[in-house]
């Protein structure tokens, strides 16, 4: 059944994004992706260590699992870093998609919702197709929407904690309040059963990357997180039923026997 | 000339951010630099002066969530 997503003019089959970090090893995470169908992988950038060239490695090996490449600005605090690490990614990933994250607060790894959206100004005025990591406020929503998004990522929890979505109304609130603007739960899910909610609520895709990579068989584990996706999106396409309080009875009460 | 390179101090003979990369034998097609926190793009390496004390960045890609 063909029911494509579409970010930026891109059209994607798949709707899990998977990162690459924290793998048990570089063959387990092409294990992940290629059995998941992931169709975005999320990469970054950091310090090149001289001798080692881990970067340049982890570049050939990455280009050749075939997912679409998605960098972002993890561990941005400010908006000069992020905006600064973005031209940097931009120029060695030669894509002008970034996963915008800019961080306010180092417990939670809260977005700095300020900062994010005067980033995301920045960038989608020079030509970058911004992907930013966000809460579910609406009013920041918006805000980046006016500043050039035509993606929004809310986290569904704080970063790494396997919450899964901590705030199920704001999440609905904002489906409603952007009908048409793809929505991808980013962060916090840890479990396959929260993915297909996140799907059933009528979200276009889940971002995963430590409950892949930290569970005990990751590639197993990236399967059933996409068959979850897929079974959330195919019900929430299907409409599901209204639930209520009182029983309903399933099986026509017309034509039964008198027995009593 | 004293520079600090990805956090630490090095003393490396380099004119140029260009001439800096070839120096630490890196690609350059796979890195992206930085001078005193200032992106610097390939193309303008080459004409980017270094001098005593800069702070250079060089990234590469790495794993990422």
């Amino acid at each position: 059944m063909i029911d494509p997503l579409d970010f930026y003019g891109t059209r994607l089959s798949s709707r899990l994004l998977l990162g690459t970090a924290q793998y048990p090893s570089p063959a387990i995470l092409a294990e992940a992706v290629r059995g998941s169908g992931a169709g975005i992988v999320t990469v970054s950038l950091r310090r090149e260590s001289g001798a080692l060239r881990s970067g340049q490695d982890f570049w050939q090996f990455i280009r050749g699992l075939g997912a679409r490449i998605l960098p972002n600005t993890a561990g941005c605090h400010s908006v000069k870093e992020a905006v600064t690490t973005a031209q940097m990614a931009r120029e060695v990933f030669g894509i002008g998609w970034i996963k915008l994250e800019v961080i306010g607060e180092a417990d939670t790894l809260q977005p700095d919702v300020f900062g994010l959206v005067e980033a995301a100004r920045i960038l989608s005025a020079d030509g970058f197709e911004v992907f930013p990591y966000t809460t579910e406020d609406l009013v920041v929503a918006e805000r980046l929407v006016e500043a050039g998004c035509r993606v929004l990522m809310p986290w569904g929890a704080p970063i790494g904690s396997g919450r899964g979505l901590n705030n199920v109304f704001g999440l609905r609130a904002m489906r409603a309040h952007f009908p048409g603007i793809p929505l991808v739960v980013d962060a916090g899910i840890g479990t396959p059963s929260q993915a297909a909610a996140a799907m059933e609520l009528g979200y276009d895709a889940v971002l995963l990357n430590t409950a892949v990579a930290k569970a005990g068989d990751p590639a197993l584990m990236a399967r059933a997180f996409a068959m979850a996706i897929e079974a959330g999106r195919l019900a929430f396409r299907a409409d599901p039923m209204e639930p209520r309080d009182m029983a309903v009875p399933s099986t026509p009460v017309l034509g039964k026997a008198l027995l009593a | 000339m004293t520079l600090i390179i990805n956090g630490e101090a090095r003393d490396v003979a380099a004119p140029s951010l260009a001439a800096l990369l070839e120096a630490l034998e890196l690609d350059a097609a796979v890195v992206a630099t930085a001078v005193n926190g200032r992106f610097v793009r390939r193309a303008d390496r080459m004409v980017t002066l270094l001098a005593e004390g800069d702070a250079i960045e060089i990234l590469a890609p790495m794993q990422g969530g």
